[in-house]
């Protein structure tokens, strides 16, 4: 992207940069409510409602980690899946062996990121589309591994024990809080990691690597850890669907559509920005339950849109809130500020997503 | 002697993975893309032929002759419309949008084709699937011999042309430094456009060849797209003879592990890969930013 500078101001107070304004601050203490208000919703809502949130919940796991990765560290993966179904299996595989069922669907994402630490000094050799093809290669290698594990049911698949002494309601409420306890830590990992500096490097990277290491971003480390946080994530999303289906496939749980919909989330809602997945996850769950029944024409329009959106609007549906309205709901980014007497300050235009776009860009 | 069987076989197996890699290999030797719907864009082309084949009779390799001209339409079409747009949004874009592309062309197959198995191997004729038979347990197959040959020659027609003709000096211009390139007057555009007409030309011979080989069906693509990458990492990136020897390595570790288990035969092939990526020609993919 093209680094306009701004017209330069012209006293020196004139402009302020600030992380938070009005609507950010109403904004987050919103989101925040919000979060902690959702732990309630098995107490008043039917268990159909508390089942499909956990799938909502658990696609923004995936479109929030996905974007982690392409989004700021500008790794596209085919290959999340391989975290998807190596948390699933480490959940079936520690259920195996004595572990209590929630137990193991708390560890399993730890597992997923210590085989994250394991491949990444394999995979992160690999860069843009080999890096891409490279993480599919790896999800493959890993499913017919655990499909020639007969323990783990071979190719045929494995079911989820040690919930049968749990009443469904009350063993679907804890998936629900597990989920929504995952989702929002997750949220919060990655609030944190832009809110620090490493947010701005990390974009430095997305846009640029190489420019980002000449600038002194040691790029290798930072890609390390979305690579881990990524894998950590999926980990999660892995073995909370399991929790929440109790049954899984090694095709379907390291099958390459968990990509398709990761990428259709985030180039919808918006790669690299905060608000854009949570979006997108939205608007995939409400396609998912309208057409899902329509089969390869279901697919063939998501596939299509995803292209529009990537040759079209690459930033997704959320650049058109925060580019028009400069809105952003989280403060991790910063605004430029044009303070114009009375008033306590009317923000400045994004000239052409450059500078003054940090805002929208960080966040 | 079933080893060295393995290895035979293996080596024809190579051929047809070579021949799928080229095109994958063009399209990022020239503009830096992994093209993620390479594999399908291949089985597309082996369902044009088999509509050739079945609505006209014609037999498959008689059928390449009018499929492999439209194949080439829909490339050079394909990076007028899609590609050439995506590759101004910057390193990402390419690969959402080919990604993108790819489920549309594997589930388009799918609603048209239905999800049936297909081979064309019978409808090729008798001598797909007869052998010179060396000894009881080594045999040479028509077929792979076949298709090894024209790797040869499609990856020796691909050498020349980049060394030998103004067009491969054009697209080595264009793969070096696009902008400069333009400079003196090379259109980096229709450059583009006619070296991903080649690559959808070349990856429907694939497609032909896997569908008379072994069989086919709408969901084919990304295991070939797969193997093809692979062929072209393990032969070393930007040598088209790499990629044959690339390919002939993926395909021997794949019968060689099909000879201990069939169910080793594509883990095998993966592991080869993943060793070769951890050895020392994938670190240095590291250090080279942007392959020659």
């Amino acid at each position: 992207m093209s680094i306009t500078a701004p017209t330069p101001p012209a006293a020196g107070h004139a402009w302020t940069i600030s992380r938070s304004d009005r609507t950010t601050r109403a904004a987050s203490a919103g989101l925040v409510v919000l979060g902690l208000l959702l732990f309630a919703v098995p107490f008043g809502f039917r268990t159909n409602v508390v089942q499909q949130l956990t799938s909502l919940f658990i696609l923004l796991i995936l479109a929030v980690m996905w974007n982690a990765l392409a989004g700021y560290g500008g790794m596209v993966s085919v290959g999340q899946q391989a975290f998807i179904g190596f948390g699933a299996y480490t959940t079936i595989f520690l259920t195996q062996h004595g572990v209590t069922t929630y137990l193991a669907v708390a560890l399993a994402p730890v597992a997923s990121g210590v085989l994250a630490v394991a491949l990444a000094p394999l995979v992160l050799r690999l860069r843009g589309g080999q890096f891409a093809v490279g993480t599919w290669v790896v999800a493959e290698a890993l499913a017919l591994l655990v499909a020639l594990d007969k323990g783990l049911g071979g190719g045929t698949g494995a079911s989820l024990r040690g919930l049968s002494g749990i009443e469904p309601d009350l063993r679907r409420a804890f998936t629900y809080w597990l989920t929504l306890a995952f989702m929002l830590s997750l949220l919060v990992a990655v609030v944190v990691l832009l809110r620090h500096r490493t947010g701005i490097a990390l974009q430095a990277i997305r846009d640029d690597e190489d420019a980002a290491a000449s600038l002194g971003v040691r790029t290798a480390p930072l890609k390390f850890g979305l690579y881990v946080l990524a894998g950590i994530g999926c980990g999660a999303a892995g073995a909370l669907t399991l929790a929440n289906s109790l049954f899984i496939q090694p095709q379907s749980i390291f099958g390459v559509q968990w990509t398709a919909y990761m990428l259709f989330m985030v180039l919808v809602g918006g790669l690299g920005t905060f608000e854009g997945p949570v979006i997108g996850a939205v608007l995939y769950f409400a396609l998912q339950n309208q057409f899902a029944e329509q089969g390869a024409w279901y697919l063939i329009g998501l596939g299509a849109i995803a292209v529009a959106f990537a040759l079209f609007l690459p930033r997704g549906l959320w650049s058109l809130a925060s580019d028009r309205l400069n809105l952003r709901l989280l403060p991790v980014g910063y605004n430029l500020l044009h303070r114009t007497g009375r008033s306590a300050g009317s923000s400045a235009q994004a000239p052409d997503g450059g500078t003054s776009s940090r805002g929208e860009s960080t966040s | 002697m079933t080893w060295i069987n393995a290895v035979v076989q293996g080596l024809f197996l190579g051929g047809l993975y070579a021949l799928f890699a080229c095109g994958l290999s063009l399209i990022f030797g020239v503009m830096r893309i992994i093209n993620l719907a390479h594999g399908d864009l291949a089985v597309a082309g082996a369902f044009l032929i088999w509509t050739i084949n079945s609505q006209f009779g014609l037999n498959p390799f008689v059928a390449l002759l009018p499929a492999l001209p439209i194949m080439l339409v829909v490339g050079y079409v394909l990076h007028r419309t899609v590609l050439a747009r995506s590759l101004r949004g910057g390193a990402l874009i390419p690969l959402l949008t080919t990604f993108g592309l790819s489920i549309v062309i594997q589930n388009a197959l799918l609603q048209g084709y239905s999800p049936d198995v297909r081979s064309l191997g019978a409808a090729a004729g008798d001598w797909t699937t007869g052998s010179w038979r060396l000894t009881d347990q080594l045999s040479v197959p028509y077929i792979g011999v076949c298709t090894l040959a024209v790797a040869c020659l499609v990856l020796g027609g691909l050498q020349l042309l980049l060394r030998r003709t103004a067009f491969g000096r054009e697209m080595r211009a264009t793969a070096q430094d696009a902008d400069t390139a333009a400079l003196v007057g090379i259109p980096a555009a229709s450059i583009y456009a006619r070296a991903t007409a080649i690559a959808v030309g070349t990856a429907t011979l694939a497609g032909a060849f896997l569908a008379v080989h072994s069989t086919f069906d709408a969901s084919s693509g990304p295991t070939q797209l797969i193997f093809a990458f692979e062929a072209v990492i393990i032969g070393g990136i930007g040598s088209l003879w790499g990629t044959l020897a690339g390919g002939v390595v993926l395909g021997v570790a794949q019968t060689v592990g099909a000879a201990i288990d069939p169910q080793y035969s594509i883990l095998a092939g993966h592991l080869v890969f993943l060793i070769v990526l951890a050895g020392p020609r994938g670190r240095s993919l590291i250090t080279r930013s942007a392959p020659a």
